[in-house]
């Protein structure tokens, strides 16, 4: 059975360098896993490149009518919270816009309905180098990408070593499902009053969740830092300022990860996987 | 009521930035937040008035009611999203909840049914000019019709108004598409990383699919020329206007701080976007004549 | 025999509305004896498939013909599984739009849009 130690970094809105963060932690520790959760909109493979060892379907249950047995009564229609059912001449299912509740296969007075599995998505688990990485790809027209979440967050359970999780944006019901079991969350926050903004509302999330966590100031300009002050106002641990830099900007835009590259600021990830280490001992 | 609606695909690459200067240099009379999962506009819109709120329903949830409850537990058996728990008694975790039904209809007791749940509350400023925007609640789902909600009360509200303008959401799903129907004209805001050209193609698609006039903008753009460059070509290939360049400009960090629009200060982004919103009002009037 | 028509107001003048799914009231004629009632649209509160609902109400008033602007592939389904036929509105008010059909003025509405993304839980 294998300890791990789960590190999410969130941001509460998007392009505030949670990839960044993860990707290059992940790169700059010994032997750990990268999970990619932001299953719709996936970019820590641009990064990393992996190498794909294992890949598999994800997916859920929904039901399947037998006409021969099905009467016409319409109770599954009527149960069906979503509308993912319809009656003209017979029943008519909408795949896309089921729930998979199980609850129209309950109500069917006839026993006319079974359920089946259909997929959703894929995981996928690769290599690069002492990276190994763990990301989901949602089928486009699907509802939510929870299922593929659980499958990534299985997957580690039994494994050993530090996790870096990239979550997805913003604080619903899929970041949720990403830091339930977190050992530590990273918040990654701009300078700027909508990155303080939503900083706390992203803070908020994780204290509702009783998480410890701490601070990444990036992007960093010269001037009053509105995230920073909210940080000295609530007594949250800054754990590293990364400045604006050009030079960073080009390496993160053409996918490059700034510790596998001689990035003139690499101390900066280090020391704060450093400080990550210190705090989830 | 012509609609903009400015959309990026990728979080972070200054929709709202750009919405709020061109609200600025429109004077425009009638705008709207559809981010409703983080909305941000209101703070560059700086209104001094006090908006109406409305509570937002979304999808309604379980709750039981512990005096009824007869603790058999099939209600957490045959709940698929692992939503209900036991410690001392059953409850429901309303975020998980999906609102299915299915635990309302296997009780023997009776205990348990589906109630409106407040799941967001909407927001209208009315004084000088509309504005319409929402605050999604915390865990919740459903933010695609609570888009369609802001979007419903811009309208009612600003019928006589020449042009609304949208701050969309990031990403390609529902609360997107929510914001797409109805509206003439969408400007989409790039960035030139491999992350941003990707997700510019996504959203392109799928603003396509609702026929609305679309243009490109690159913000940002001299992090990477090259890429930069690949997005002025693939929208030249695919006959999509790229309306101009945005450099990065450490002088609107500071404007947006101060709660100030970059085209109220003299600098660099801010003269860029008075180009863009030239370029864009030129094609909208094209669109009237047409 | 029943006809329908989306309408914003409970009007016989009113205008058609855009939206299939998520307008505010069906008009529905009847051509035997030309009684008009209103319909409130249901549909309209659901989260997703609310053209679904729609055509699945319409479907369960007996109506045999609608005429409307657009509708999606979702509700097409439902409507081609009940039999019911859809007709392109003509600029105008609802009224305007049954007397056209009384004259056998409509075409055959042919353009479907894909259905959207659903709008659940995310």
């Amino acid at each position: 059975m294998g300890t791990n130690k789960k590190i999410v970094v969130l941001s509460g809105k998007g392009g505030t360098g949670k990839t960044l963060v993860s990707v290059n932690l992940a790169a700059a520790d010994f032997d750990s896993y990268y999970l990619d959760c932001d299953v719709e909109e996936p970019n820590g493979h641009l990064y990393f490149k992996p190498q794909i060892l294992e890949e598999k379907n994800v997916s859920v249950l929904i039901p399947n009518v037998n006409n021969d047995l099905c009467i016409g009564c319409k109770k599954c229609v009527n149960f069906c919270q979503f509308n993912a059912l319809a009656f003209g001449k017979k029943v008519i299912l909408f795949k896309e816009i089921c729930h998979s509740c199980g609850g129209c296969a309950l109500v069917c007075p006839a026993h006319a309905i079974t359920e089946i599995e259909k997929t959703v998505g894929i995981v996928n688990i690769g290599i690069s180098e002492n990276v190994k990485t763990v990301g989901g790809i949602m089928n486009t027209g699907e509802a939510s990408g929870i299922p593929i979440i659980k499958n990534i967050l299985e997957y580690i359970k039994d494994k050993s070593g530090n996790v870096y999780i990239d979550c997805p944006p913003g604080s619903a019901c899929i970041v949720m499902e990403s830091i339930k079991d977190a050992d530590y969350c990273i918040l990654v926050a701009e300078p700027t009053i909508f990155g303080a903004h939503n900083l706390e509302m992203v803070y908020e999330l994780v204290k509702l969740f009783n998480k410890p966590c701490g601070v990444v100031l990036n992007k960093c300009t010269e001037g009053l830092n509105p995230s920073e002050e909210f940080c000295k106002e609530n007594n949250i641990e800054i754990l590293v300022q990364i400045p604006y830099d050009a030079e960073l900007g080009e390496l993160n835009s053409n996918g490059k990860i700034a510790v596998r590259e001689n990035y003139k600021n690499n101390e900066l990830f280090y020391s704060l996987l450093n400080k990550v280490k210190e705090v989830i001992k | 009521m012509k609609q903009l609606l400015i959309l990026s695909g990728k979080g972070g690459t200054g929709k709202t930035t750009i919405a709020g200067a061109f609200i600025k240099l429109h004077d425009a009379k009638a705008y709207a937040d559809c981010d409703v999962d983080a909305p941000n506009l209101h703070l560059i819109t700086r209104h001094k008035d006090m908006p109406t709120k409305k509570d937002y329903y979304g999808l309604p949830k379980a709750y039981i009611d512990a005096n009824l409850c007869m603790g058999c537990g099939l209600c957490q058996q045959s709940c698929r999203f692992g939503a209900i728990s036991y410690k001392d008694i059953y409850f429901v975790n309303i975020n998980a909840c999906e609102g299915c039904g299915v635990c309302e209809y296997i009780c023997p007791a009776h205990a348990v049914s589906l109630k409106e749940t407040p799941a967001g509350e909407l927001f209208l400023y009315k004084n000088e000019s509309v504005f319409s925007t929402a605050k999604l609640k915390m865990g919740s789902g459903t933010s695609g019709k609570l888009v369609a909600e802001v979007k419903k009360q811009l309208i009612e509200n600003a019928k006589e108004v020449d042009l609304a303008i949208i701050d969309g959401s990031p990403g390609i799903g529902c609360p997107v598409i929510a914001s797409l129907s109805g509206v003439d004209m969408s400007l989409i805001v790039a960035e030139p990383s491999v992350s941003g050209i990707s997700d510019m193609e996504r959203i392109i698609k799928t603003a396509r699919f609702f026929g609305t006039k679309i243009a490109v903008c690159i913000n940002k753009y001299d992090i990477n020329f090259l890429n930069t460059e690949k997005i002025e070509a693939f929208c030249a290939d695919n006959n999509i206007s790229c309306v101009g360049r945005i450099p990065y400009d450490s002088a609107a960090v500071s404007a947006i701080n101060r709660g100030e629009s970059i085209v109220e200060i003299d600098c660099a982004s801010g003269n860029a976007v008075k180009t863009v919103y030239g370029r864009v009002v030129e094609i909208l009037q094209k669109e009237i004549v047409l | 025999m029943r006809i329908t028509l989306p309408v914003n107001n409970k009007d016989i003048k009113s205008d058609i509305c855009p939206s299939f799914g998520r307008t505010p009231y069906f008009l529905i004629y009847d051509t035997d004896d030309k009684s008009i009632i209103f319909l409130d649209n249901l549909a309209a509160q659901s989260a997703g498939g609310a053209g679904i609902k729609a055509a699945q109400m319409l479907l369960d008033q007996s109506i045999k013909i609608i005429i409307a602007p657009r509708y999606g592939e979702n509700a097409a389904k439902v409507l081609l599984d009940g039999g019911i036929k859809v007709y392109k509105n003509v600029a105008g008010t609802a009224e305007k739009n049954i007397k056209a059909y009384e004259k056998n003025q409509l075409d055959i509405l042919a353009d479907i849009h894909p259905g959207f993304h659903n709008h659940g839980n995310k």
